[in-house]
């Protein structure tokens, strides 16, 4: 199939055809991550600017590192210098960047439908890189390309997303994603950071941790995002710990060869103990080198979808 | 109707004689490495391989590669190509004998010299095609050609090896069609 | 005197009022109605006009609307505002008291009064404020805004938060006979929400302002109002929860009475995802789940609901072309709720063109006792004309509001308003 898509918004929109696409796609850039010379002419002469409206280091980089193994010119614009703090419209900045001509923006912004609202107007193609709490499409895919590696397959495989449901892209883009892909979803955090009709997307919602990840293939650990919440909705990391933190205890309640994911930053001794997240059963480094692969496919099919 | 045609035992022929060819202007078959260039150049270099083993008995390392992100049409080919892994073991010091089953722009060919480079630093290159059809657009020639046909630039040389194109073992140039 | 004596042949005369609904001949005299029969015969002096296929209704009320004057003139202004509802086939507008500064007082009120009277496109009645600034402590002078012409009291853009001060303006209201209009939303409970919590909020990552942020109000106020026996009237109702404890207050004799929007009778949240977040489509309350939606169509049938109303509010395009959770709330309405409600509520046979009248005409004069709502002889002729079967194409850069955020643009509807006549004069635009 080919790709025909001028913008990556999300995942809800894109059909098990297109994730296959995209998966396949990153498998073969993983190995010009293994040469010696890490770099391929592909998007020679092309523009890409990452516009980050939020504080990132993991996804940024990840992105500039893709850019430039495709030979991209890369251009980055953040928050804290330029003027994106100085009160100028979202749209405007946009219109400025657009009279640059890059080829692609990757964005971050706090609001949902950010990414959107550029890709309606703007001529480039838009990578959401995270919009609030709505999408994180690209963490999604290489949530899903890590597991491919693992368990060599999606369907049929059972994941538990654990955390701070309500204010999190990446389980929503995880949950559209695992499902299409024919994997089954059970989700688990406190009742107070748990969006409403969670089940009506198709997940299974558990009320406690040891009920999740009871036979499960895979652990997703998610991040509880302090800064977000105006008012902690626990009433401390302490009893947060005790009741949702994965410890080694809960790994013997999944399958023996169950991995474990985090999207990263980890709150260590919040959601995850380090004896898991640097244990055997692991895989969180992965991602991040998954990352890279995913997002140079990502890169290279968007940039071939574009009118010449 | 095609003038220009080779059946399966005509190409199994002419495969033999350019792995003679090969190891002739090799002398012999020492520090070669076969690189198929997706797709069909892939069968090409394994049977070139097939060929110098049972004449040298000496199995030649080989090699894929796959040009896609080497392509200087990105933006204007459709449907866009679908990128594969390349497996290219190390080229470091080495006679590279490049495979393809067609040679006609030489754009290909330029792709495939640039991706050779980012792999490290070949001794020698080399190139081998199956067929030869003219209309270069780059100053690129092989050094061991199967056949060449006299052929119109709209025309298409089509190859088919029977791993890639369903059992078929041909090699046939088609009218151009009406989508096209 | 041209406009003075008019005989209106030919149309189609629908008046809940009268219990009438049939093709008549309507005679308007002095700018009042004189008489409707079924054939009047011409006099000498009297201006005939043909009326064939159209449809003649008491005119239309809105009774909840945002005229942004004074204070946000780039929004909208009592004259552009007043030309959106003659456009819309709205003869009168009752417009709400957060402008700036607050119609909390009677100069303000008089100042309204007086600007809608010299541009003369539609009547306006002011909504003064329930407290002080609508700061929500001391009751505003409702009785000085009475005499000035309020019609009813409301801090709508902001809910009465206190308990204590919504009793209170019940029971001073009572020596008035005008309502308390509730913009029913507990403000807690709202918190940072944007959109409706339920599937949809979840889906796009929004924050849920849960249909309980209506409700616990509703049901606050229906208890008081049954403590003070004062008039309660709730604004732009949008979950089944508020409409059932609506329902109960009137079957147990209760003065409550409530509105709701075209938006919330033909959009759901789900709205907000198919737009890919288009801020036309974010307002208070926010688009419902369709359960909701479907309660709400049920109140319309069953009588519960007494009015439907726009809740017209203008913002401009700088101001909404923004992300979704950075645009205020708020969308246009004058110049789409008679269409919208001719093709997508009567015409489907939801009900009938009788009940709509009701809804637009005389429930709101009922609701806030204006002398208008009916066709009866001697009544002023305030009077609507539209053509059911007219086909309009929902044109933003047509309208004569000065903003532009109605999310119904492109929609094709059947069913279109022609003119309006005041006090017997046809409007002019």
């Amino acid at each position: 199939m080919a790709w025909s898509r001028k913008d990556l918004l999300g995942i809800a929109e894109l059909s098990a055809e297109e994730i296959h696409l995209i998966l396949d796609t990153a498998e073969s850039f993983r190995e010009v991550s293994e040469r010696p010379i890490k770099k391929v002419p592909t998007l020679r002469g092309r523009t890409v600017i990452n516009l980050f409206f939020e504080p990132s280091t993991r996804t940024r980089s990840s992105f500039e590192i893709a850019e430039k193994r495709l030979s991209a010119d890369s251009l980055n614009f953040s928050s804290s210098t330029s003027a994106l703090t100085k009160g100028e419209s979202l749209l405007d900045t946009a219109m400025n960047l657009q009279a640059m001509a890059p080829d692609l923006i990757v964005i971050r912004h706090g609001h949902p439908g950010a990414p959107h609202m550029l890709a309606r107007r703007l001529k480039a193609g838009v990578i959401n890189a995270g919009d609030g709490a709505h999408e994180h499409p690209t963490q999604a895919l290489l949530d899903a390309f890590t597991i491919r590696r693992h368990k060599g397959t999606l369907q049929g495989i059972e994941v538990a997303i654990v955390g701070d449901i309500e204010h999190s892209r990446v389980v929503r883009s995880n949950i559209h994603l695992l499902l299409k892909m024919g994997a089954k979803v059970r989700v688990a955090g406190p009742f107070t950071l748990m969006p409403a009709a969670l089940e009506t997307l198709g997940v299974e919602v558990c009320s406690s941790l040891e009920e999740a990840v009871t036979g499960v293939d895979v652990v997703m650990m998610l991040r509880v995002q302090l800064e977000r919440q105006a008012r902690l909705r626990v009433p401390s990391v302490k009893e947060y710990f005790r009741l949702f933190g994965l410890t080694k205890r809960h790994l013997s309640l999944a399958k023996d060869d169950v991995i474990v994911m985090h999207p990263g930053p980890m709150n260590r001794g919040m959601e995850i103990s380090s004896e898991v997240a640097d244990g055997p059963y692991s895989v969180i480094l992965d991602q991040v080198e998954s990352g890279v692969a995913v997002r140079m496919a990502i890169l290279y099919l968007l940039s071939g979808a574009r009118e010449p | 109707m095609s003038v220009s045609h080779l059946d399966g035992q005509q190409m199994r022929r002419v495969i033999r004689r350019m792995a003679g060819e090969i190891l002739e202007t090799n002398g012999g078959a020492s520090d070669l490495l076969l690189a198929g260039i997706r797709t069909r150049g892939v069968p090409l270099a394994e049977r070139l391989g097939a060929a110098i083993a049972q004449a040298e008995g000496l199995d030649v390392p080989q090699g894929i590669l796959d040009i896609t992100l080497y392509r200087d049409d990105l933006s204007t080919i459709a449907p866009q190509p679908v990128v594969k892994e390349s497996h290219l073991p190390s080229i470091e010091g080495k006679t590279v004998v490049l495979c393809d089953d067609v040679l006609f722009t030489g754009r290909t060919i330029r792709a495939a010299l640039d991706a050779l480079q980012d792999y490290g630093r070949p001794r020698a290159v080399r190139l081998a095609v199956l067929v030869d059809r003219g209309h270069r657009e780059l100053p690129i020639q092989a050094d061991f050609v199967g056949r060449v046909f006299q052929t119109q630039a709209r025309e298409r040389v089509e190859v088919a090896f029977p791993e890639t194109d369903d059992g078929r073992e041909e090699v046939v140039v088609l009218q151009p069609t009406s989508e096209e | 005197m041209n406009g003075r004596h008019l005989i209106f042949r030919g149309a189609r005369v629908v008046d809940p009022s009268q219990n009438l609904d049939a093709f008549a001949t309507v005679e308007v005299q002095d700018g009042k109605i004189a008489r409707i029969e079924d054939d009047i015969p011409s006099r000498d002096g009297a201006l005939e006009v043909d009326a064939a296929g159209q449809v003649l209704v008491p005119g239309l009320i809105d009774m909840h609307v945002h005229l942004r004057e004074p204070g946000q003139e780039y929004k909208e202004t009592i004259r552009s505002g007043t030309r959106a509802a003659a456009a819309g086939g709205f003869t009168a507008v009752a417009c709400m008291a957060n402008t700036s500064p607050v119609n909390d007082n009677r100069t303000v009120t008089r100042h309204i009064v007086e600007e809608a009277a010299a541009a003369g496109f539609a009547r306006v009645h002011p909504i003064g404020a329930v407290s002080k600034g609508m700061a929500g402590e001391e009751l505003a002078e409702i009785g000085e805004m009475v005499r000035g012409g309020a019609v009813g009291v409301s801090d709508d853009g902001l809910p009465v938060k206190n308990a204590e001060l919504m009793r209170r303006a019940l029971l001073y209201t009572r020596h008035f006979g005008v309502p308390v209009i509730q913009h029913a939303e507990d403000l807690d409970l709202t918190g940072p929400g944007v959109m409706h919590e339920g599937e949809w909020s979840t889906r796009l990552g929004l924050p849920g302002i849960p249909g309980s942020s209506e409700d616990v109000i509703v049901a606050r106020d229906l208890i008081l109002s049954e403590d003070t026996l004062g008039k309660y009237h709730v604004a732009h109702l949008s979950t089944g929860r508020s409409l059932e404890m609506v329902r109960r207050a009137k079957a147990q004799g209760l003065a409550v009475t409530c509105e709701v929007t075209p938006h919330h009778l033909l959009l759901t949240d789900q709205a907000v995802a198919e737009t890919e977040f288009s801020t036309d489509m974010k307002m208070k309350p926010p688009l419902r789940a369709e359960l909701d939606r479907q309660a709400l169509r049920k109140g319309l049938v069953d009588g519960t609901v007494d009015a439907i109303a726009s809740d017209h509010a203008p913002h401009h395009p700088d101001e909404k072309e923004v992300q979704f959770s950075s645009a205020p709330f708020g969308i246009l309405g004058l110049e789409t709720t008679l269409a919208l409600c001719l093709d997508r509520l009567v015409r489907p046979g939801l009900i009938t063109l009788e009940r709509l009248v009701d809804l637009l005409s005389c429930g709101p004069a009922r609701v806030l006792n204006l002398p208008a709502g009916t066709l009866a002889p001697g009544s002023v002729a305030d009077i609507t004309f539209f053509d059911p079967e007219k086909v309009l194409t929902v044109d933003r850069d047509r309208f004569q509001s000065l903003s532009r955020n109605s999310p119904f643009g492109g929609w094709e509807l059947r069913g279109a308003p022609l003119s309006t006549y005041l006090g017997g004069r046809r409007v002019q635009l």
